[in-house]
């Protein structure tokens, strides 16, 4: 496999779905943080075949991850202190997630409002499902891309 | 500068009140239609503003009259006088005005959310006053004081509702309300193409245990009801024609099928109606549909009373 250096401090996320690292940069809004990112793509894998990687170094109280649980369940975070693996992070799904999804109820306030948040909220965690906070559309389970 | 409130409320669906708070305000609705000059002045130099971006003359005229009567003012706009008021502008930076200008408001709006969003940035309690097919909170209040008046108890009754299940948004916020009393039974009347959807009795029937069924002829469950809660049957609604013709009578209440119910039950009725009350039964004692709009109006006097932090002397 590619070899990108080992990090200090902060996050790989793995087993992200091949294709997908691009999307999950954004969503995390990393190019919006001050530190060094590296992504691998279309890296083997015995489980998938084919996967991509993100490596973020930076502090690790720094980036909220609890949008990938969101994404896509199967990624595996790994937290990287003193440059080991020091946690695996389990992924729970966020109670709100802001501009990540779209609300599709035309009739939504949402659909014509300027500079309004595209937020949704969890309201049933066992079965995943999130409504828009303004209209209440249902969106279930995770992002279908 | 409007009034200052110790704890700014909204409202924006019938669930946003506890069932203590509407047992609080049907109360006060009562005193209001008792003893109006009590009531009078409390609203003296205040405003309300109906901002209603689609027309609902009889919900704006309901509000309007509610201020007038407790002493307040009324300013606003109705769609047809939109124009320059609120062209292009948002909902959030016309609240903001707004805010400056009133002391409550009422916003009906065809999108959904809103008056949400309203909420979200005004510093004046923000009534509902229906948003597209979402919610339509005082028309709730109306219906569920409308029940308390004629029967004397909003508790152990079984409730029909006849019509349109499926996309009735007054239908879906009234079975929210009802199943927080206890011994609520539902009758559910309509043809299969509108049955309640999965997602009501899931979210609402089920997790509270209520007990209901599911009739296609409004005939067949009319002896055994306390309310009757009728809607308009559409015939777009229909898959096809034939099974419009063939049942669209079983959606009509006459005063041949009010004999099959009992002395007590109350008819009500959202409004506006077309055929599917027949005119003949309005002069039945049993017609509470003009009722309907009557505590409607003293349920938004109420609402405005008690989200205004308001006293009597
Ligand atoms: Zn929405």
């Amino acid at each position: 496999m590619l070899n990108v250096g080992s990090i200090e401090q902060g996050f790989v996320l793995d087993h992200i779905k091949a294709g997908k690292a691009m999307t999950i940069y954004h969503d995390l809004r990393l190019d919006q943080l001050d530190c060094c990112v590296a992504m691998i793509m279309n890296a083997r894998s015995s489980k998938m075949g084919r996967k991509d990687i993100i490596k973020v170094e930076c502090p690790v109280d720094q980036l909220d991850l609890n949008i990938v649980g969101f994404i896509d369940p199967n990624i595996t975070i790994n937290v990287i202190e003193h440059g080991e693996i020091v946690e695996k992070k389990a992924l729970g799904l966020p109670k709100e997630i802001r501009n990540v999804i779209k609300c599709k109820n035309p009739r939504c306030i949402t659909s014509i409002e300027q500079g309004l948040d595209q937020v949704f909220i969890l309201t049933d965690p066992e079965h995943a499902v999130y409504r828009c906070k303004y209209c209440e559309e249902k969106y279930h389970g995770h992002r279908r891309d | 500068m409007h009034r200052q409130l110790k704890n700014l409320r909204h409202v924006m669906s019938p669930l946003d009140l506890s069932v203590e708070e509407l047992d609080h305000i049907m109360e006060l609705a009562a005193d209001m239609e008792k003893n109006p000059g009590k009531y009078a002045h409390v609203c003296d130099g205040m405003k309300l503003a109906t901002l209603f971006y689609e027309p609902s003359t009889r919900t704006r005229l309901s509000f309007e009259t509610a201020m007038l009567n407790m002493g307040g003012n009324v300013i606003g706009f109705h769609s047809g006088n939109t124009s320059s008021a609120t062209k292009g502008e948002s909902v959030a930076d016309t609240i903001r005005v707004v805010s400056c200008f009133a002391d409550i408001c009422a916003m009906r709006h065809p999108k959904e959310g809103a008056p949400m969003v309203a909420a979200s940035k005004s510093s004046i309690p923000v009534i509902n006053a229906g948003d597209g097919g979402h919610q339509h909170p005082t028309q709730t209040l109306a219906d569920l004081m409308t029940i308390r008046q004629t029967k004397g108890r909003l508790s152990n009754m079984t409730v029909g509702i006849c019509g349109d299940l499926k996309f009735g948004r007054t239908v879906h916020s009234l079975i929210s309300a009802l199943v927080r009393y206890p011994g609520i039974r539902f009758v559910l009347i309509s043809p299969e193409e509108l049955k309640l959807p999965s997602y009501v009795k899931e979210e609402h029937l089920d997790p509270n245990h209520i007990e209901y069924k599911e009739v296609i002829r409004l005939e067949d469950a009319l002896p055994d009801l306390d309310i009757l809660y009728m809607t308009r049957v559409q015939k777009e609604r229909f898959f096809n024609e034939d099974d419009y013709i063939r049942m669209k009578d079983f959606y009509i209440l006459n005063e041949e099928k009010m004999k099959l119910a009992p002395k007590d039950m109350y008819v009500l009725h959202p409004l506006p109606r077309v055929n599917e009350i027949s005119v003949d039964v309005d002069d039945d004692p049993r017609a509470a549909y003009f009722k309907q709009v009557y505590w409607g109006m003293y349920m938004r006097m109420a609402l405005m009373f008690t989200l205004l932090e308001l006293e009597v002397k």
